[in-house]
């Protein structure tokens, strides 16, 4: 089975596997924890999300999870692949092909339209430019957005933003879709429509869906919830026990 | 990605007018300066190109077409004596003051030609005949002549007179030959006449033109020649090329126009390199998302340098173009010099190639540096 066959991976109930992973940056003479030894599994077909304070470490572990940053210690199961063992331009692969990205800012890339950022994803797997963007532009449609194809990013509202952002993530059917504080530059409204979108659309059996947020507003749509602080996994449960503690 | 690279470069509209205003002057100021140079380098040599003789036969010590040595009138027959020779004749070349009708004065380059023969003819009679050089006082003036005496208010035509050292010279042709290095126009007239036009010396001939026989190559005849003590022989090319190549060591002509050439390289880089890298950190959050997305850094190299290489030729093609408009507008004045030989835009596009390799690689040491998970701070 190649580790890069996005098809491979299975219905596996645990779609991420963090165990006992350690991440330092250096600074001067004593590194600076990020993560001590965390541990940590989301499943398909949920919504987790991972909370906490500001630098409590949860960006990293979520460029960890994704393979854009490497780890000290520990490993990273991600659909059966084991990160750790996969060489760079492997995890690449398997990004472009498995995970779908929101960024907080969204990063649309400003000189593009709408549907040529959608179809990034796409044509970075090799995809023809001109199907890459009809494949695109159909997910755009089931966003709302089937009007604005050709607008460049700037001529869109916040919200429009997310929804494009939304689709690129999805557009190339990946089984990991990282979310990082993907309210952060919505007012509450906005948000809580892009979270109704992000969830009706993202959510899926073979899918795990993975938010960074600590806006408290949202919290009601995840499935499982785990808060961190200070570099570490203090309490993982449902969202409903969560809710309750 | 490639077309993605692109649309992001040409919407990107006022660093990518920034980069092609930058290389196409850089371009333009690296081709027409490297042009001019040549044009100037040709000039030097419009004596050897408008006489065409095969084989020419100088005083030992001269090195190249525009100096002159006066030889003895015997040395003509001492080449005609050398084996392999068909047939030899004597030169006349020198600088003589003509003086016009209303008094001015005008340097002109006086050539003798062979009066049986008119070896070494102006290639283009554009009016009357050059049988005609045989008439009493007859000369042929060239078309920098004419302009040169219409500015002082003469018209030159078929008929019109002026003195050369106060001898009346009467013009019988008109002629079209290439431009002289200093700019004088070119008076043809017989050898004997040349001689009577010219101040005396106890030896006037300037060069002795030859002809090899068939089935010797006109180098091996020059060397035959150059036997000969106290004569130096020069095939045409070698004399050419001997002359150019003197200019270059014995005038301050090449540093001039190099450092011309070095600033259009300076700028080039400042400006495009320069943009470009802007270009880059502008999109680095987008470029590291990309990255983040699986963007491979072969894929992303593959985008920066076909964006630095699509400018680099547009670029590159406008300030060509641009010079090739300045030299069809000069080629018609005739002046300032001008002469695109394709090494020049060869010359020019390794340059630009260097630039944008340059301007690429300081981007892609950027990107490669750079943290896919940047994309999350």
């Amino acid at each position: 089975m190649s580790p890069l066959d996005s098809s491979k991976g299975g219905v596996d109930p645990n779609a991420v596997t963090v165990d006992k992973v350690t991440k330092t940056f250096p600074n001067g003479d004593s590194p600076t924890y990020a993560l001590r030894e965390v541990s940590f599994q989301a499943r398909c077909g949920e919504l987790t999300m991972i909370v906490g304070p500001s630098g409590c470490g949860k960006t990293t572990l979520l460029s960890v999870i994704c393979g854009t940053l490497s780890i000290d210690s520990g490993s990273i199961g991600v659909f059966g692949h084991d990160l750790g063992s996969m060489s760079d331009a492997e995890v690449t692969l398997f990004r472009s092909r498995n995970v779908g990205f929101i960024f907080q800012q969204f990063n649309l890339i400003p000189t593009l339209t709408v549907v040529e950022n959608v179809s990034i994803p796409l044509i970075l797997q090799g995809w023809n430019y001109r199907k890459a963007e009809e494949k695109a532009a159909a997910v755009l449609e089931d966003v709302g957005l089937g009007g604005r194809l050709r607008s460049f990013p700037k001529q869109l509202s916040g919200g429009q933003q997310q929804r494009v952002a939304i689709s690129r993530a999805l557009v190339h059917d990946p089984k990991l879709i990282i979310c990082d504080e993907p309210t952060a530059s919505l007012d509450a409204k906005t948000g809580h429509h892009a979270l109704e979108l992000l969830k009706r659309s993202a959510c899926a059996p073979d899918r795990c869906v993975i938010v960074v947020t600590h806006d408290s507003r949202i919290f009601s749509f995840a499935d499982w919830i785990a808060e961190m602080e200070d570099g570490r996994v203090v309490k993982s449960c449902s969202a409903s026990e969560y809710h309750h503690a | 990605m490639l077309r993605i690279a692109l649309l992001m470069l040409f919407r990107d509209r006022a660093k990518y007018m920034m980069l092609i205003v930058g290389l196409t002057f850089c371009s333009l100021l690296m081709t027409q300066q490297a042009s001019v140079f040549c044009g100037l380098m040709l000039w030097t040599t419009a004596t050897v190109r408008n006489i065409g003789a095969k084989v020419w036969v100088f005083d030992a010590k001269v090195e190249q077409v525009n100096e002159v040595i006066p030889l003895r009138e015997i040395e003509v027959t001492r080449v005609r004596g050398v084996p392999g020779v068909e047939w030899a004749v004597p030169l006349y070349v020198g600088i003589e003051q003509a003086r016009l009708s209303d008094g001015s004065f005008q340097n002109v380059q006086l050539v003798g030609l062979d009066t049986a023969t008119f070896v070494g003819r102006p290639m283009e009679i554009t009016k009357g005949k050059i049988e005609d050089l045989r008439l009493p006082d007859a000369v042929i003036i060239d078309q920098v002549g004419i302009a040169k005496f219409r500015k002082k208010g003469i018209a030159i035509d078929i008929g019109t007179t002026f003195e050369i050292n106060d001898k009346t010279a009467r013009v019988v042709a008109l002629c079209h030959a290439n431009r002289s290095f200093l700019g004088q126009p070119y008076v043809y007239t017989t050898y004997d006449r040349a001689l009577q036009f010219a101040k005396p010396q106890r030896k006037m001939m300037s060069c002795v033109l030859a002809e090899p026989k068939q089935g010797v190559s006109a180098r091996e005849l020059a060397l035959r020649i150059s036997a000969l003590p106290g004569l130096q022989a020069y095939e045409r090319d070698d004399l050419f090329w001997n002359t150019i190549w003197w200019y270059i060591k014995n005038t301050g002509i090449p540093i001039s126009f190099g450092t011309v050439v070095l600033m259009g390289v300076i700028v080039g880089i400042a400006i495009a390199g320069q943009t470009f890298y802007l270009f880059i950190l502008d999109n680095l959050r987008y470029l590291a998302a990309l990255k983040a997305m699986g963007a491979r850094m072969p894929i992303l190299a593959a985008m920066v340098f076909l964006q630095s290489f699509s400018v680099g030729f547009v670029g590159f093609g406008l300030g060509v173009g641009l010079t090739s408009i300045f030299g069809y507008k000069v080629l018609k004045l005739e002046q300032p010099p001008f002469f695109m030989p394709w090494q020049v835009p060869v010359f020019v596009a390794i340059i630009i190639i260097l630039i944008c390799c340059f301007s690429a690689a300081i981007g892609l040491r950027k990107i490669a540096k750079l943290e896919p998970a940047v994309v999350f701070k």
